[in-house]
């Protein structure tokens, strides 16, 4: 009867909140403070999108019964992606899936190349790989270019990934692997749990929320995507996926190639010089070489031959060119020999004049080298993608949360995914405020650049629903930029005695109110229980973080500038707490304290009401109530079950912050 | 699946008969590579008698088709049956690889 509840309070929230919305933006708004009231109603509207695609995610909630039993002749391989974790927490990891029950392959994907882990892995019989050397001076792509490199050197049906943490259960995959009887299905996603956590998680590491709720509801919606650890892909929807990939990739840097070669010619041609002829034959020959290539192109003939004829036609006037110049070289060689221009040098050895040197400077040498400019624009007319280290790149790299984009062009081509609620591995989460920012930000970033890359309200294929769930995770990191006006408001009050709203009449409450509390009771049964608000006070206490996300993210796919290497400050090695972490968030807390004193103030003066400072102090002590759990994190010292012996405590959690190190961008 | 290869006048024919998916691709990635270091990179794969195909087989072939321009010279396919056609279409990938009618014709023109 869940679904139904749920439901009817969905309706309710989406009622309630377009009528407070909607009066709001008709009726209340406070024109004499646009500066302040018109960022609070699109805060606000914000927030009512929000949670309307919440609901419609939560619409769908999937409970999906055990699937049934794997085909038992499926291929496994288990790929353990690490790049310098400890080597014992790796082995710890692999020989927990070494010991997964159904038949598989176990392999350590190390990107850290490091001897000692290839001797470790081989003494326990288990695979071994690194980068081959196609990869030497490309682009490497951090995490999906491992994985990438690992696929060409498999062959398992199937894959199970893992980060190096993430210990397995012995039954993950008969568990998982009964989804994919159904042809179509190319991602099982199972729960990131993470075992180092205390119940009160004081750095909101466990998202209870997402592995709960809001993947059962996007897997409704057939949209439940890859999280990047403890998932289960299909090779063949991968590899299609890279196919595709690389015709579209292929086809487009032909097209530029052939622009860019117009341009090359008709530079090279001015600046030929009209006594060569034979240089304006070559280039007319590497233009109708490249016309034809077009032609051909428009006429859909297969990129392979097109590129084939074009290079062999462009090479072969090169060619003449360069034994033509090569004899007239030697002509004028001769030509300078008839004028007896070798002189014996000290030495014996027979040099050249000072005016034989001269005339030979005055040949004109630069047509070459405009030639070898085309030549250059035309090396890039290849199929071979010699941007990359191969040619097939089946895991997305658009973004360094290669996970989400894979799932999203996966979804576009018609595959469908399965979101597995059952914890079948075990993690380990950041233990300190510094790595765990350095995560959120690296996760938000990346979800942007997928944004902004490749929006999903845009991309071809995907189903109406998949779009919006997909926009909807994107949506929830713009957060910030409302956070900074939810914190901005009650202060502007407090201090100034501006209202962004006309008045706080009985009209905003019966109108606010309501909506409020539908809104909470729906978390509440949606979540049927699980603790939520940890994740409600970091998704505000953040902002500093989701603001940073956006606009690096922005620069990067916009502006082409590096996304900045998020390294945590150096001085936890001291041990005390950062509070510099947190400066944007101590700034925002001493100005809700001072407001709230000054608005206290100004009441007992006189100069402002008793309603609108209530209200506004209650704001304030929300929003000091929202931001003390930072304190709680940047005070946190790890977790204490386990490991109680200091050294290896923070040995693991500055693994972990490598862990998750940023991509080479 | 049969990979067999034979060096005729002015190019490579290798044959793979059956089923070049995920678990064959590799050994047909070794064997072009082998064939290119032998000095041939001219290469015909006839698929006369492979009966399926899946994306790996197709992602060894682009490898293959690098391989062979790398040394300068060009991979070809020829013989192509209906499922492998139907893959080429699907992944577009009949976009970059011409399917000859037979061996013989593929460098037939150069």
């Amino acid at each position: 009867m869940r679904p139904f509840w749920v439901r009817l309070v969905v309706v309710l929230t989406v009622l309630t909140g377009v009528n407070y919305i909607a009066w709001r933006w008709l009726a209340s708004l406070n024109w004499d403070a646009w500066w302040i009231a018109v960022p609070l109603v699109i805060a606000e509207t914000y927030s009512l999108i929000d949670v309307m695609l919440f609901g419609m995610t939560v619409w769908r909630l999937k409970t999906r019964t055990p699937p049934s039993p794997a085909p038992a002749d499926a291929t496994v391989d288990v790929f353990i992606t690490t790049y310098n974790e400890p080597l014992d927490l790796v082995m710890t990891t692999a020989l927990a899936a070494q010991k997964i029950r159904h038949p598989h392959s176990t392999w350590i994907l190390d990107d850290g190349d490091r001897p000692k882990l290839r001797d470790l892995a081989a003494a326990h019989g288990l695979g071994y790989v690194t980068r081959s050397a196609a990869w030497s001076g490309m682009p490497r792509h951090a995490k999906a270019g491992n994985l990438n490199n690992a696929l060409m050197m498999t062959s398992g049906e199937f894959l199970l990934i893992l980060d190096a943490d993430q210990i397995p259960e012995p039954d993950i995959l008969d568990n998982t692997l009964g989804y994919f009887n159904n042809r179509r299905v190319a991602l099982v996603q199972t729960p990131q749990y993470f075992s180092n956590v205390p119940a009160d998680d004081p750095l909101g590491s466990q998202a209870p929320l997402f592995y709960g709720p809001i993947q059962q509801g996007k897997d409704g919606w057939n949209a439940a995507f890859f999280c990047g650890s403890n998932a289960v892909l299909r090779r063949e929807a991968l590899m299609q996926l890279g196919l595709v990939g690389y015709v579209k990739e292929t086809e487009k840097s032909i097209r530029r190639a052939l622009s860019a070669s117009q341009a090359a010619i008709r530079k090279a041609r001015k600046a030929a010089s009209s006594e060569s002829p034979l240089l304006q034959q070559t280039l007319d020959e590497v233009e109708a070489a490249t016309q034809e290539a077009r032609r051909r192109l428009d006429a859909g003939e297969s990129l392979s031959e097109i590129t084939y004829r074009a290079r062999r036609r462009v090479d072969q006037a090169v060619q003449s060119l360069v034994l033509a110049d090569v004899s007239a070289l030697q002509a004028d060689l001769e030509e300078i020999a008839a004028m007896s221009p070798v002189e014996v040098g000290d030495a014996g050895v027979p040099v050249v004049t000072d005016d034989a040197v001269q005339r030979m400077a005055a040949r004109d040498w630069s047509p070459l080298g405009a030639i070898e400019s085309v030549q250059a624009v035309l090396d890039a007319l290849s199929v071979e993608r010699t941007d990359e280290a191969q040619p097939v790149m089946p895991l997305a790299t658009i973004s360094v949360t290669e996970d989400m984009a894979t799932a999203m062009r996966l979804h576009a081509m018609g595959w469908q995914s399965v979101y597995h609620h059952e914890v079948l591995a075990y993690g380990l989460a950041p233990e300190d405020i510094g790595t765990m920012l350095t995560q959120r930000l690296r996760w938000a970033q990346g979800t942007m650049q997928v944004f902004l890359r490749e929006n999903p309200l845009v991309q071809r294929g995907l189903k109406f629903g998949q779009r919006l769930m997909y926009f909807a995770t994107m949506w929830t990191y713009l957060s910030g930029f409302a956070a900074v006006v939810y914190f901005a408001a009650p202060i502007v009050y407090l201090l100034f005695g501006i209202l962004p709203v006309t008045s706080l009449s009985t009209d905003f409450f019966v109108r606010f109110i309501p909506f409020m509390v539908v809104n909470q009771l729906l978390f509440a049964i949606a979540g049927k229980g699980i603790p939520t608000w940890r994740g409600q006070q970091y998704s505000l206490a953040l902002f500093p973080t989701w603001i940073k996300a956006c606009t690096t993210a922005a620069r990067n796919v916009w502006l082409g500038r590096p996304l900045g290497f998020a390294v945590t400050p150096k001085d936890r090695q001291s041990g005390g707490p950062r509070w510099s972490l947190i400066r944007p968030q101590i700034a925002v807390s001493v100005l809700l304290v001072v407001a709230a004193v000054v608005g206290i103030g100004r009441l007992v003066a006189g100069m402002s009401e008793p309603v609108g400072t209530l209200v506004n102090v209650l704001w304030v002590v929300f929003d000091l109530v929202v931001m003390s759990i930072l304190v709680r994190a940047v005070l946190y010292r790890g977790y204490p079950a386990g490991d109680s012996d200091d050294e290896t405590d923070s040995s693991t959690e500055s693994s972990k912050e490598r862990a998750i190190r940023g991509p080479e961008l | 699946m049969d990979l067999s290869y034979e060096v005729k006048d002015s190019y490579a024919e290798i044959t793979a008969a059956g089923r070049l998916n995920m678990v064959s691709a590799p050994k047909l990635r070794e064997l072009v590579a082998e064939v290119v270091a032998a000095g041939t990179s001219r290469i015909v794969i006839n698929l006369q008698e492979t009966a399926f195909m899946d994306s790996s087989g197709l992602g060894a072939l682009i490898g293959c088709l690098k391989a062979a321009r790398q040394a300068g010279g060009d991979l070809r396919i020829a013989a192509v049956q209906p499922q492998v056609q139907m893959v080429l279409g699907l992944t577009s990938m009949d976009k970059v690889l011409t399917s000859y009618p037979s061996a013989a014709e593929a460098f037939g023109d150069d």
